[in-house]
């Protein structure tokens, strides 16, 4: 089980496949894994383990 | 008769405080985009007396933008810096302002917004948000940054809320309302969010960090 923004999830992959099955578009997020910061370029390396906490925050258009 | 510089401080220490009115007339603040969001942070911080606004933006005020920008109908056609250094001087003559004519990205970014130690993140479009907040997490994980996502519509402005996201990053807004076809944004609801970013940002610099 992993942990996405406060909620228990039944995962395993990387970041990037994480992304797709919430629904993410990888450009307009920004991912924090284990309070550590990931960068966009690391999303299909960052293999996510069991009991890792992630905090996916998603932006929307307007300003 | 424009006050004095003196005399607008002793009036804002007298307001804000003596303690708190030395730290927010020392402080630096970047605002990056000066549309809905920035013009009215902006504005919002130079009447709180913050000492150094570094704003940025690319674009030149149009039409279009008049509905919730803090712009005139007689600055159509000028850069957005420009217009909004006039109107922050006209507001508070004693405000530094840093204007740059510029686009940021991940190669500038770095560079730009060295020495700016609180970010505002003030984008209309999603992908230069997310640009700009993962290049400051990523490049300055001291610096904080205030990011705004989803005020779009006519919706409640009771759902307009400030998080903490992560340690150094604070996201206003609903986090759910984008502009798209027949979703607008007013100035009423743009305004209620770019008050909470300005309102975090004034006390992440009186080392208020909660929010």
């Amino acid at each position: 089980m992993i942990t996405v923004n406060g909620e228990k999830l039944d995962f395993s992959g990387n970041i990037s496949e994480l992304l797709d099955v919430l629904e993410y578009n990888g450009k307009r997020v920004a991912v924090e894994l284990n309070e550590n910061i990931v960068p966009k370029s690391e999303y299909d390396n960052t293999i996510i383990s069991d009991g890792d906490k992630l905090e996916i925050v998603r932006f929307v258009g307007g300003g | 008769m424009i006050p004095t510089e003196q005399e607008m401080y002793k009036s804002l220490a007298e307001r804000h405080g003596e303690d708190l009115q030395k730290k927010i007339s020392s402080a630096r603040v970047a605002v990056c985009g000066l549309g809905g969001l920035g013009s009215n942070i902006a504005i919002a911080l130079a009447r709180a007396g913050v000492g150094k606004l570094h704003i940025m933006d690319f674009d030149r005020v149009d039409i279009s933008n008049l509905n919730r920008q803090q712009y005139s109908a007689e600055q159509v056609g000028i850069y957005k810096t420009i217009a909004i250094t006039a109107n922050l001087k006209a507001i508070n003559p004693y405000c530094e302002v840093i204007p740059e004519i510029i686009k940021l990205d991940e190669k500038n970014i770095p560079e730009i917004l060295k020495d700016d130690d609180i970010i505002c993140e003030a984008f209309d479009n999603p992908e230069a948000k997310a640009i700009l907040v993962n290049s400051i997490l990523e490049n300055f994980p001291e610096k904080y940054i205030v990011g705004g996502s989803g005020m779009a519509s006519l919706g409640s402005a009771n759902t307009i809320t400030t998080r903490r996201v992560m340690k150094n990053f604070y996201l206003c807004g609903d986090g759910v309302s984008e502009v798209s076809d027949g979703t607008g944004l007013f100035s009423s609801r743009v305004m209620v969010c770019a008050g909470h970013q300005a309102n975090m940002i004034l006390r992440i610099i009186a080392g208020e960090l909660n929010v």
